[in-house]
C-alpha cells in the first residue's frame, strides 16, 4: 500500500533536522529558521516564556516526565545571584542512542534551546554534561557553540536584548548514575557522582547550591519548535496527559532497527509491527523492554496499550529516555532480567545499602535460578526483596532497579516457575538446564557433529545414527548449529 | 563574520542563505548520513567512493554534504540524493559498489537503483 500522509505513523519534532541539515553549518540551521525561537523568546518576559512552555504540556524526555514549564517556573521564582541551566547528555541506557543522534545531527537546536531556558529562568551560564564516549557529538557541539558565539547568538547582549548567555561543556566518564540529576550535579562539581536526597530539588538548590535546571537533550530539542509554532500546536499532538512526540531507539529482535519519533498515544502494536516491521526471520514477538534497565518488559498482552507516561508506569515499566529493546520467542525472560540486573549492579554508586547490596543479592538469586538451582522459595524471596528495594533506595536508579524483575515475574511467571520447579528453560537459553540428544530417525550419520564437538562426547559409526554422552556434554551447542538434518534435539 | 543583532537581521541572513542555496539549484545534492553509527557502518567509504566516481566521470554540478542520523539504522550507510527538480530519495545499504552505481546510474542517467527507503514520517518544518 502506498503511504499517504495520514498513514505515516511518525512525526518528527525533536529530530526535525536530523539527516536534513549539515550539523556543522550554522547557515544550514539558520536556513531552517534556526535561532528565530530565541529571538522571539527575548521579546517576551521570562515569565511569559515559562507560561508558554507550561501551556505546551512538554514533560521531561529523560524519563521522569516532570512538566518542563513547571520546573522552569520553580527556578524562575527562586531569586539568586547566579542560576544555571544544564543539558543532560549522559545517555547510558543499554540500546539507547536518541540523544547522541540529536547532538550529532542538530546540535544548534540544543544550543538555542538552552539559551531560551537560560533566559526563562534567569541563568547566564549553560553547561552540557556529556559523555566522553561521544566524541563526534562533542566535536559538533563545540563547533555549534563557537559558531553561535561568532554570530553573537551566544555571549553578551544577545539580539540586543541585554541578555548574556554562554555555554560550556563538562565531560562525564560514563557512569549510569550520573544521568540522575543530583548525581550529575555532584559530578559537575568535581565530586563523586552520587545522588543526594530531594528536596531540595536542583531547581531550588543545585549546582554550587544555586537554582539549576537539568533537562535532557530531547527535551531541549523540542523547545525551539514550541516557541516558533506555539504551545497550542504542540499540545494538539499526543494524549491528554502526555503531549508531543517521543523519540525511541528501536533495537533488538526487530526488522527495522532504528530511531523513530512517534506521537504520544501510539500503540505498541503500531510501533513494533507497523513501523518496526515485527521480529526478523518470522519469529514471534514476545516482549519489549522500555525505559532501559529502569523499565520493565511489556508483552504481547500490552500491544494495544497507548504509549504515554502513565500507562507505562501502570504496567510496571516506564517511558525512560526511550530505549526499546525487542525480544522474540528465543529470549528467556529470566535471563533478560538477569542481564539488566547485571548492568544496574555494575552501575550502582554504592551510596545506599538497598541499591548496593540489594542489587548483588537480586543478581545472585537470578543467577541461581538460571543455573537450574532455584527453588520456589527463591521466587518469594526475589519478589519481596524487589519490593523492599523499590521502597527504600535513595535515588531513581535503585528505586527502579527491580522493575525488569517485577514486570517479567508478572507477565512471564510461568517461565520463572518452569525454571525452579521443572528445571527447564522454556526458551532454551539457560545452558545449565539444556540437554542435547540425537533423533536416530533423522540422523544420517554424516559425522559433522563429531568433528565440531570440542569434548568428543558424540560417538557412532559413519552412516549410522550417532549418540551424545550427556555426562560429558558441555552444552556448547556446536553440534546443534552444525547439523544439517535437524536431528539434534535441544530441550 | 558579522554578528546578528535583531530578528530582522536574522531573517535577512536567512533570506541570503536561502537565496544562495536557490542559486545552487540545478545541482545534484548528495547527502551522506555521517553520525557515529553511520560512519561505523561505512558512510565515509560510501562518500569517498561517490566523490571518486564523480571526479572520474568529470561531473560538474554535483554537491556533497554531510548530515547526522537519517534514522534508518537497519539500512546504514544511507545516502539521500536530490536530482535537480526532483524529490529527494534515500538509498540504504550503500556499500562501495552501490555508491559507484548510484553515481553512474541514478545521478548520471536518472535510472532507478535498488535500495530506496520509503519515507515513513511527517517532518515538522518550522
Amino acid at each position: 500500500m502506498a503511504a499517504t500522509t495520514t498513514e505515516k505513523k511518525q512525526i518528527r519534532i525533536a529530530t526535525r533536522n536530523c539527516g536534513f541539515i549539515d550539523p556543522e553549518s550554522l547557515d544550514d540551521y539558520i536556513a531552517v529558521r534556526g535561532y528565530e525561537a530565541l529571538a522571539k523568546a527575548l521579546t517576551m518576559t521570562p515569565a511569559e516564556v515559562v507560561e508558554l512552555v507550561k501551556a505546551s504540556g512538554l514533560r521531561g524526555r529523560g524519563g521522569g516526565g516532570f512538566p518542563t514549564g513547571v520546573k522552569w517556573g520553580i527556578a524562575l521564582a527562586n531569586a539568586a545571584d547566579q542560576k544555571y541551566i544544564v543539558c543532560n547528555a549522559d545517555e547510558g541506557d543499554p540500546g539507547a542512542f536518541m540523544d547522541r543522534a540529536v547532538l550529532e545531527g542538530d546540535p544548534h537546536s540544543v544550543v538555542e534551546a538552552m539559551a531560551i531556558g537560560g533566559y526563562a529562568i534567569g541563568a547566564t551560564i549553560g553547561t552540557v554534561y556529556i559523555r566522553a564516549e561521544y566524541p563526534l557529538a562533542i566535536k559538533r557541539l563545540r563547533k555549534a557553540i563557537e559558531d553561535a558565539r561568532a554570530y553573537g547568538l551566544l555571549g553578551k547582549n544577545i539580539f540586543g536584548s541585554g541578555f548574556d548567555f554562554d555555554i560550556e561543556l563538562k565531560y562525564g566518564a560514563g557512569a549510569f548514575v550520573c544521568g540522575e540529576e543530583t548525581a550529575l550535579i555532584k559530578s559537575m562539581e568535581g565530586q563523586r557522582g552520587e545522588p543526594v536526597t530531594k528536596p531540595p530539588f536542583p531547581a531550588q538548590s543545585g549546582y554550587w547550591q544555586k537554582p539549576t535546571i537539568v533537562n535532557n537533550v530531547e527535551t531541549f530539542a523540542n523547545i525551539p519548535a514550541i516557541i516558533v509554532n506555539g504551545a497550542g500546536w504542540f499540545a494538539g499532538i499526543g494524549t491528554a496527559t502526555s503531549k508531543g512526540t517521543k523519540v525511541f531507539a528501536l533495537a533488538g529482535k526487530i526488522q527495522n532497527v532504528g530511531l523513530i519519533e512517534v506521537p504520544m498515544g501510539i500503540t505498541l502494536r503500531e510501533v513494533i509491527f507497523e513501523i518496526g516491521g515485527g521480529c526478523p526471520d518470522g519469529k514471534a514477538f514476545k516482549a519489549v523492554q522500555t525505559g532501559g534497565p529502569s523499565g520493565g518488559a511489556l508483552s504481547y498482552k500490552d500491544l494495544d496499550v497507548a504509549i504515554d507516561y502513565e500507562s507505562l508506569i501502570a504496567r510496571k515499566s516506564m517511558m525512560g529516555s526511550g530505549g526499546m529493546v525487542v525480544m522474540d520467542e528465543d529470549d528467556c525472560m529470566v535471563s533478560i532480567a538477569k542481564f539488566f540486573l547485571d548492568f544496574t549492579m555494575d552501575e550502582t554508586c554504592g551510596k545506599c545499602t538497598p541499591c548496593r547490596i540489594g542489587s548483588k543479592r537480586l543478581y545472585e538469586i537470578l543467577d541461581k535460578i538460571t543455573k537450574g538451582k532455584g527453588t520456589p522459595a527463591d521466587l518469594v524471596r526475589l519478589k519481596s526483596l524487589c519490593e523492599n528495594i523499590k521502597d527504600t533506595a535513595l535515588c531513581g536508579l535503585g528505586q527502579t532497579m527491580p522493575n525488569p524483575i517485577l514486570s517479567t515475574m508478572d507477565t512471564f511467571g510461568n517461565e520463572y516457575a518452569a525454571h525452579v520447579k521443572d528445571k527447564k528453560c522454556p526458551a532454551h537459553v539457560c545452558t545449565a538446564m539444556l540437554t542435547y540428544t540425537i533423533d536416530p530417525a533423522k540422523c544420517t550419520g554424516c559425522t559433522l557433529c563429531t568433528k565440531v564437538c570440542p569434548v568428543e562426547c558424540i560417538s557412532g559409526t559413519k552412516k549410522q545414527p550417532h549418540t551424545i554422552d550427556a555426562t560429558k556434554c558441555i552444552k556448547c551447542g556446536a553440534c546443534y548449529d552444525k547439523c544439517k538434518f535437524d536431528s539434534i534435539i535441544k530441550q | 563574520m558579522s554578528t546578528i543583532k535583531t530578528l530582522d537581521e536574522l531573517k535577512a541572513k536567512r533570506q541570503e542563505i536561502l537565496a544562495r542555496k536557490a542559486a545552487g539549484n540545478g545541482k545534484t545534492v548528495i547527502n551522506v548520513s555521517l553520525a557515529t553509527c553511520s560512519i561505523a557502518a561505512g558512510g565515509k567509504a560510501a562518500l569517498e567512493a561517490m566523490q571518486d566516481e564523480v571526479a572520474k566521470n568529470g561531473l560538474s554540478g554535483v554537491e556533497f554534504m554531510q548530515s547526522g542520523c537519517m534514522t534508518y539504522c537497519y539500512a546504514e550507510p544511507t545516502v539521500e540524493i536530490t536530482l535537480p527538480g526532483k524529490a529527494p530519495v534515500v538509498f540504504g545499504g550503500v556499500d562501495e559498489t552501490r555508491a559507484r552505481e548510484l553515481v553512474t546510474e541514478y545521478v548520471m542517467k536518472g535510472e532507478p537503483v535498488e535500495g530506496i527507503i520509503p519515507v515513513n514520517y511527517e517532518r515538522v518544518v518550522l
